[in-house]
């Protein structure tokens, strides 16, 4: 057996018992890595393992977080399922750097269809093990053994050895070979909804996120920010800020901190600099930026491509052509970026709420002029990211104020710091020429992405004469001034403008055609999965057919990330003095394969629903050239309790698939869904995110 | 102004030295290392850091720490009793109301102190009540459902 050679890192590896080394499949088809800032040379030779203990207990080391997603839960059920232990024994040490190995990050759905198969099989690769040391020790063959529960039996003698004992003084190193798998229908712990694994922590108040860390003689730091992106620090005056009783200022370069003990008074601190800066240079604002984008966009790409447009628009009788635009929005997770981190000789120990651990240790290290070896990131629970903790400057300030400091620093961003910082989703104009042919058909389709990322811009309709193009993204790589301020994945990237664009322009052309929505959908597609949610979320939704504008208020979209497919029917209710929207009813069929966990399933749909309402009606971020103008919740409008419509979520287990994952997917078919009921409502089409 | 100030945290008379007019927020999670209590917008916009002064819910974070003088403040560290979740934190774990859980200590009080208020709250009184309770991760629909679930179930405890 060969042994992995990153290994010798992991403490924990020593000891006696049984370990499994897990190889991941590379991550290239998910995530398009190549494009990702700070990315690392991902190791073919180690992304997780497992041990079981002497004592019986099963840990499983990975370096995926828990954000809320659930993760801690569905990743253990699917180890449990294989290895043949109880759920409630197996215990996930996640992100942690200094025991867990590499893993890219949490982000692109990828929990489940990534690390299920690997520990599904590193399981398997254990039970595998113990059952031929079982035999072996027991005398007899390895075909009359049955694992349960941790125990191996054999029933013919009534004979029974637990899995601790086995590896009892005994060390087995193994990697995954092909130990086989149970099946969808031997299924015992895949398909359960257990109480999730972080569930009494967190209705107690004990669960600990970044901020709640105390260390010994650890300081709070407020750090003195521009009024916008480009504005550079002139002078700051700190000596009111000093008078205060315990407070200590730093300054390095253009870093100017005041810490404390207590946070509220090194804010107190904070409010007493008074800095000056350098003019911002004038950029665009939320009202200009989609012409800038225009005009500073990269060279646009062809990302699909086949017939003739000229060909297609030949046949067509009737061109319709529309500009489909979103605005930034943010991430606003509750829990603002958040780190502490400590210094002890030329080593440092970063907590802090990230997605990418692994991302965060050379980031620190390169800012301290360590040893990426001698940097420990440690994740506790995260307070939400949706892609807005991919990476985690805080984490940098704090290691670097730690250093300076000589004691432990904590910096927890205020929610003014959290807007001005995050990475936005990008804005992104979208444009779709389409026609349609005497018969109904869709003769040709162009589609123009600028801003938003070309993942799912190419259309799974099936046109006969298609052009797709996609200018610039969320993945960096964006031209100098693009973007006034950071952008990044959010809540399936690129994918929620455009299937906002692509679904919209798929009711208008259904309504020119003079077809109801459904049946023009149906039309245009072969692909099973998505005939099938569709026609689930028919059945399910009482659908009726009409052409709209019907005057009903109800809308249909469907769409694909990361394989998953989703068909969503909603009604809506327009007040046509005020415009308002009321979203009364949202009914989603989701293909996501094997569902690994109904209940978690569910939640995260539910979540993507929920969250997909404030992109569509109201999130909107407002600037000036790098000035955020966004402070807090007051202008940022979340979703909130009585914006909640009727949810019904229909889960379709599709058992020839893998299990695939579900923080995402649904989300994309929210603004369209919500744009298509508008128009069915009142016959006006709406063109731009939010639709306020 | 610093000053002695007494009051109940959770059940237990407490009595620290403090500057009265820093938060009560910070009070909690610095002083008192109790950091169940959420920081979330600092501005009372969230609910993240929700307690309850006297069975009232209060931001927690806008609220002056010399306010609660000679009060009772009830955290989500003391919503336990004893070994035992209260039942609305039973209901959040049955309906897995929560996801990434920040908000969770924020919901938790904020329907305790409607549950204290009012025994049979429709869904829609739920949803206004815990309007300005702010969830990210779209956990509002089981978040209503366990605040029904409890009410039923503190109801029949009543009874």
């Amino acid at each position: 057996m060969k042994t992995p050679l990153s290994r010798r890192e992991f403490g924990a590896i020593a000891g006696s018992g049984l370990f499994v080394f897990i190889s991941a499949p590379a991550l290239r088809a998910y995530q398009e890595p190549e494009r990702l800032p700070m990315r690392q040379g991902y190791p073919a030779d180690l992304n997780a393992y497992l041990r079981v203990a002497p004592d019986g207990a099963v840990t499983c080391f990975v370096g995926k977080v828990e954000l809320g997603q659930g993760a801690m839960t569905s990743l253990a059920q699917m180890l449990a399922e294989e290895l043949g232990v109880a759920f409630d024994s197996v215990k996930m040490i996640m992100g942690d750097t200094g025991q867990c190995p590499y893993d890219m990050g949490t982000f692109g759905s990828m929990c489940t269809p990534m690390f299920g198969p690997v520990l599904r099989r590193a399981g398997a690769e254990a039970r595998a093990t113990l059952l031929a040391m079982a035999a072996e020790q027991l005398q007899v063959p390895v075909e009359r053994l049955q694992a349960k529960e941790g125990v191996i039996t054999d029933p013919a003698q009534k004979k029974s050895v637990a899995y601790g004992s086995l590896v009892q003084g005994r060390r087995i190193e193994k990697r995954v070979e092909q130990a086989p798998l149970h099946t969808a229908a031997q299924f015992s712990v895949i398909g359960q909804s257990p109480q999730r694994k972080d569930a009494i922590e967190k209705v107690t108040g004990k669960a600990r996120y970044a901020g709640d860390l105390a260390r010994p003689g650890m300081l709070c730091a407020r750090i003195v920010r521009p009024p916008a992106h480009g504005a550079r620090l002139k002078s700051a005056d700190t000596s009111a800020a000093e008078k205060l009783p315990g407070v200590r200022v730093i300054r390095d370069g253009g870093l100017v901190a005041v810490l404390h003990q207590h946070r509220d008074i090194a804010d107190r601190a904070l409010g007493l600099v008074q800095a000056e800066f350098e003019p911002a240079p004038d950029g665009p604002d939320d009202r200009t930026i989609f012409e800038h984008l225009l005009q500073h966009g990269p060279q646009p790409r062809v990302v699909a491509e086949a017939g003739s447009l000229a060909e297609g628009e030949k046949l067509s009788s009737t061109v319709v052509e529309q500009t489909y635009l979103n605005a930034y929005v943010s991430h606003a997770p509750i829990e603002t970026h958040s780190a502490v981190a400590e210094v002890s000789g030329d080593k440092v120990t970063v907590w802090a709420a990230t997605q990418a651990p692994f991302s965060v240790r050379p980031a620190v290290a390169q800012t301290l002029g360590m040893k990426p070896e001698n940097v420990r990131v440690i994740t506790p629970f995260v307070g939400g990211g949706f892609g807005g903790k991919s990476g985690a400057p805080q984490a940098v300030e704090a290691a670097r104020l730690a250093k300076l400091a000589g004691v432990p620093v904590q910096v927890v961003w205020d929610r003014a710091e959290e807007f001005f910082f995050d990475t936005f989703r990008p804005a992104a104009v979208m444009k779709v020429r389409s026609g349609l042919t005497a018969s109904g058909k869709i003769g040709f389709w162009e589609m123009q992405v600028v801003g938003a990322g070309e993942r799912e811009a190419k259309t799974f309709y099936d046109v006969p004469h298609q052009r797709t193009t996609s200018a610039g993204g969320w993945q960096g790589g964006n031209p100098p001034g693009m973007h006034p301020f950071g952008v990044g994945p959010w809540r399936a990237p690129s994918v929620n403008s455009n299937s906002f664009a692509r679904e919209s322009q798929m009711d208008l052309l259904a309504a020119k055609a003079g077809v109801d929505p459904f049946e023009f959908r149906m039309r245009h597609l072969t692909d099973r999965r998505l005939r099938r949610v569709l026609e689930t979320v028919l059945g399910q939704s009482g659908w009726r057919p009409a052409k709209a504008p019907s005057g009903r208020g109800i809308g249909l979209a469907c769409g694909v990330y990361s394989n998953a497919c989703v068909a969503t029917v909603a009604e809506v209710a327009v007040d046509r003095k005020t415009g308002a929207v009321h979203v009364k009813r949202v009914v989603s069929a989701v293909d996501s394969g094997i569902i690994v966990n109904p209940d978690g399933a569910r939640q995260q749909i539910e979540g993507s629903i929920t969250m997909g309402l404030g992109q569509a009606l109201t999130e909107e971020v407002h600037f000036r050239g790098g000035a955020v103008l966004e402070r807090n919740f007051d202008s940022y409008e979340l979703p909130r309790f009585s914006w909640l419509p009727k949810i019904e979520v229909t889960l379709i287990d599709n058992r020839e698939m893998p299990a695939l994952g579900l923080g995402e997917p649904p989300i994309v078919t929210i603004a369209p869904v919500i744009a298509n009921a508008i128009f069915d409502a009142t016959g006006a089409r709406l063109l731009q995110l939010p639709m306020t | 102004m610093q000053r002695t100030l007494s009051f109940t945290l959770n059940n237990k008379p407490t009595r620290i030295d403090v500057d009265d007019q820093r938060m009560l927020l910070w009070v909690l999670r610095s002083d008192l290392a109790l950091t169940g209590t959420k920081f979330g917008c600092g501005e009372g916009l969230c609910g993240a850091c929700t307690v309850l002064v006297d069975g009232r819910a209060v931001r927690s974070c806008s609220t002056p720490v010399g306010d609660i003088a000679g009060k009772h403040v009830l955290t989500i560290e003391g919503v336990q009793q004893g070994d035992r979740l209260h039942p609305i934190q039973e209901a959040f774990v049955k309906h897995h109301a929560f996801q990434c859980g920040y908000c969770t200590s924020g919901m938790v009080l904020a329907a305790h102190a409607l549950l204290s208020a009012s025994k049979s709250p429709t869904r829609e009184e739920i949803a206004h009540h815990m309007e300005d309770n702010l969830c990210r991760c779209g956990a509002h629909k089981r978040i209503l459902e366990a605040v029904e679930d409890a009410a039923a179930a503190l109801k029949g405890g009543a009874e």
